[in-house]
């Protein structure tokens, strides 16, 4: 990756490190920290692997291991053992990542101008609730990391037969007809081997970075071969006999041109529906093949085979003499090429949109649900159809936006402290941290209360700083207009600057962009929105005369994924995981999931219920009505 | 006031005979009935079980003879000259009440004082007898 990260976790580490580790480690007033330990004291030292290198990978797969034990500690001491190691490794990252950051600062300069301009200036602000919210992040970012890299292990195990690292290397050895369905997943090991935000950071750029993947194209490039090959053999066939034995060929003039008109035509057919069907960039690779799509590849790749072998073997060797019956079999060469293509039109482009099943798709780190409807697909083109709608669906994935603020929930287990009497304290581990959990449970907590006032606050902050800002972005639009060309020639004695809309943006931004800034910071928007973006968005807006309000939906509700997506050719990386063979169909019951690197979505599938419509006739004659009477007679 | 139908009603009724009056060309009683088993019950503003579709008395004028003879608005009448009026139509009602050869009409009515009393005598004074009115009425218990 060309980004070396060294630097221990402990304090005698000073020495070796780069510039921005030491300071850290001398001055920690500098950073007031919410840990109760400062992160450069050894506290705990017995939490620690005995391991005395201070490479990355070993702290590393320390920290995989102490969470394989079973849980001999209590749940504080690991999840401060965490914040640690979350600390210190962003403190690693930071020194190393550094290096890495600094290239692309200007793309992602977003609107921090408390601090000096670094590449992760987010990071370097003073202020406590940043950090805080920072290290929050970081929590939980690895600790969703964790929890990932025990699923992946299970995935590698779990996948019928074949781990994913081996498909690319031994497949192609086995079967000719393998072009490429070729997995392009990155595998556990290269994935978890950073800890941390910045080189989380600098991989995904990396990954976005690098150069066209020729896997891609090999499947799109064989079949197109293919079809061109199955194209010109009746041409071939046609025209070989007339170059090769020409003078021995029976003639025959109206039947053979009328043969001759109608194969023209169903040439000309079969190329057009081919380039209007086939003839499309492929959006997703998927890790198995394409059932139906090699299938059909198979089947064309044996009748022109089958048909080129006849030839061969009856026209060519013997110099057949009847050309009307080789233009025949060469006619009856494109029906065959013709019906094979409805049948690809159906099993490719048909089959699947008549909706059987229900899925259900939900984000798993804040739960966001949608419900749509397939026809019959397998597994793999069933989460090719679902990543297509995620990006226009579902809004974006902020990792800054947690559930509980862990700063209520902590407080749960911060009272209580377990001392066991017995030398062997192994054995009644589970039961401890259970008689524990059963006792802090008992006990009367507020912290239900806690968030409700929290909830509010916040609520009633991001009100008043969204009223700012709609106040704020009203009045900067009014200090513009639009200039009509009329106007121009008709008022020489106010000479105004005209601008363009870049310079108006420009001009405009500044009373805004305070209120702005605060407002993102609020909602936590401003991983999302760079200063360059917002004047981007505020040209466009301007250049189509939309209102204050208009500018501002970008910003007040957070979009689909695709609003925030930047133009790459490299496509994004996403895994599936299945307990089923990922061809196998869809059925009843089926959860797979997709996952990303923070987060995943869980598919699960339910069938359409069958629907039993019955019929009622009614004689429209039938309507009646009476009164609902009580009447009173006098007697 | 409540009943099962299709099982035998028990309650306790008044006789009460009113004389009709002439007036003009017709013979009038002097009060109004509501309900009946074409009617709607809910709306019945005298009766306990608002699925009794009884025939209630739901007007009386003052100084006529129903009024003398000891009718009471809301009672329900149970029996118009041996004719049954648990179980019958608005308009049946009304057909047994106007005949116009009869001059005399002999009603069986039930109310909720009526019960009340008679538990209270006889809890009080078992062996007392039930007191005459001026009226002509008797308290009995009638089975239909």
């Amino acid at each position: 990756m060309g980004v070396s990260v060294h630097g221990g976790h402990r304090a005698p580490s000073a020495g070796s490190d780069p510039h921005h580790l030491s300071p850290r480690c001398d001055s920690p007033a500098h950073h007031p920290l919410p840990v109760p330990s400062p992160p450069c004291s050894p506290a705990s030292p017995l939490l620690r692997p005995p391991s005395s290198s201070a490479s990355k990978i070993d702290s590393l797969r320390s920290k995989v291991d102490l969470l394989k034990l079973p849980l001999a500690l209590s749940t504080k001491s690991i999840s401060e053992r965490k914040r640690q190691l979350g600390g210190a490794g962003e403190r690693r990252s930071a020194g190393g990542g550094g290096g890495a950051r600094t290239a692309r600062s200007p793309p992602t300069r977003d609107m921090d101008n408390e601090s000096q301009y670094s590449g992760y200036s987010h990071k370097s602000s003073h202020s406590r609730s940043s950090r805080k919210h920072r290290d929050r992040r970081e929590r939980h970012r690895s600790k969703s990391r964790d929890s990932s890299s025990r699923g992946d292990k299970s995935v590698t195990i779990q996948t019928p037969g074949e781990p994913l690292l081996d498909a690319e290397s031994t497949r192609g050895d086995d079967r000719d007809d393998n072009w490429g369905e070729t997995t392009t997943v990155v595998t556990g090991t290269s994935e978890h081997s950073i800890s941390n935000e910045d080189l989380t950071r600098v991989t995904k750029d990396l990954e976005e970075s690098t150069p066209l993947e020729c896997k891609r194209f090999i499947g799109p490039a064989l079949g197109g071969c293919l079809s061109f090959f199955a194209l010109i053999t009746p041409l071939a066939f046609l025209i070989l006999p007339q170059v090769l034995w020409r003078d021995t060929l029976d003639s025959c003039r109206t039947p053979c041109e009328g043969l001759y008109v109608s194969l023209a035509f169903k040439l000309l057919v079969l190329l057009i529906s081919s380039w209007a069907l086939f003839l499309r960039p492929p959006r997703a690779t998927l890790p198995r093949f394409f059932v139906f799509r090699c299938l059909l590849m198979v089947l064309v790749f044996l009748f022109v085979a089958s048909y080129w072998l006849f030839y061969g073997v009856r026209v060519l060797g013997p110099r057949e003499r009847d050309y009307r019956g080789i233009v025949e079999y060469a006619a009856s060469l494109v029906d065959a090429l013709l019906f094979i293509q409805y049948l690809a039109l159906v099993l490719l482009e048909v089959r699947h949109l008549q909706p059987a099943f229900c899925l259900k798709v939900v984000r798993s780190t804040d739960g966001a649900s949608k419900f749509y409807r397939v026809g019959h697909l397998s597994i793999q083109r069933a989460a090719v159809w679902v990543l297509d709608r995620y990006y226009n669906d579902f809004s974006v994935y902020n990792p800054a936006v947690v559930n509980l603020p862990k700063s209520i929930l902590s407080k749960k287990m911060t009272g209580f402290k377990v001392y066991s009497l017995d030398e062997n304290t192994t054995n009644n581990s589970t039961g401890q941290s259970r008689a524990m959990i059963a006792a802090a449970a008992r006990r009367r907590d507020n912290s239900h209360n806690e968030y409700y006032y929290e909830e509010a606050e916040m609520e009633r902050r991001i009100r008043k700083r969204k009223a700012r800002l709609v106040v704020a972005v009203e009045e900067a639009f009014t200090h513009i207009k639009r200039l009509h060309e009329d106007e121009a020639a008709a008022s020489p004695k106010h000479p105004r600057e005209v601008m363009d809309p870049r310079e108006a943006a420009q001009a405009i931004f500044a009373p805004m962009a305070r209120a702005m800034q605060k407002y993102l910071r609020t909602t936590r928007q401003q991983a999302f929105h760079s200063m360059e973006s917002i004047l981007t968005h505020l040209q466009f807006c301007i250049t189509h005369n939309m209102t204050p309000k208009a500018f501002l939906e970008r910003y007040l509700t957070p979009g689909p994924t695709m609003q925030y997506q930047q133009q790459s050719g490299r496509g994004r990386q996403w895994t599936l995981v299945s307990e089923e063979p990922v061809t196998s169909g869809l059925r009843q019951g089926l959860v797979f999931s997709l996952r990303r690197l923070d987060f995943s979505l869980v598919v699960t599938v339910t069938p359409l219920p069958f629907l039993r419509l019955g019929e009622e006739f009614i004689d429209p004659k039938s309507h009646k009505f009476v009164m609902r009477l009580q009447s009173e007679t006098s007697v | 006031m409540s009943f099962v139908p299709g099982q035998p009603v028990t309650a306790v009724v008044q006789r009460v005979e009113i004389q009709k009056l002439c007036q003009g060309e017709n013979l009038i009683l002097g009060f109004s009935i509501g309900g009946g088993i074409d009617q709607d019950p809910g709306q019945n503003p005298f009766s306990e079980d608002k699925s009794d579709k009884g025939i209630y008395v739901t007007r009386i004028t003052p100084g006529g003879p129903a009024e003398s003879a000891g009718l009471k608005m809301g009672d329900k009448i149970m029996q118009v000259n041996g004719w049954d009026m648990t179980m019958v139509t608005h308009d049946q009602a009304r057909k047994k009440l106007t005949k116009k050869r009869e001059d005399v009409v002999r009603l069986l009515i039930t109310r909720k004082s009526l019960e009340e009393a008679v538990k209270h005598s006889k809890g009080s004074h078992p062996s007392h007898l039930p007191a005459q009115t001026n009226a002509r009425t008797t308290k009995d218990r009638v089975v239909l």
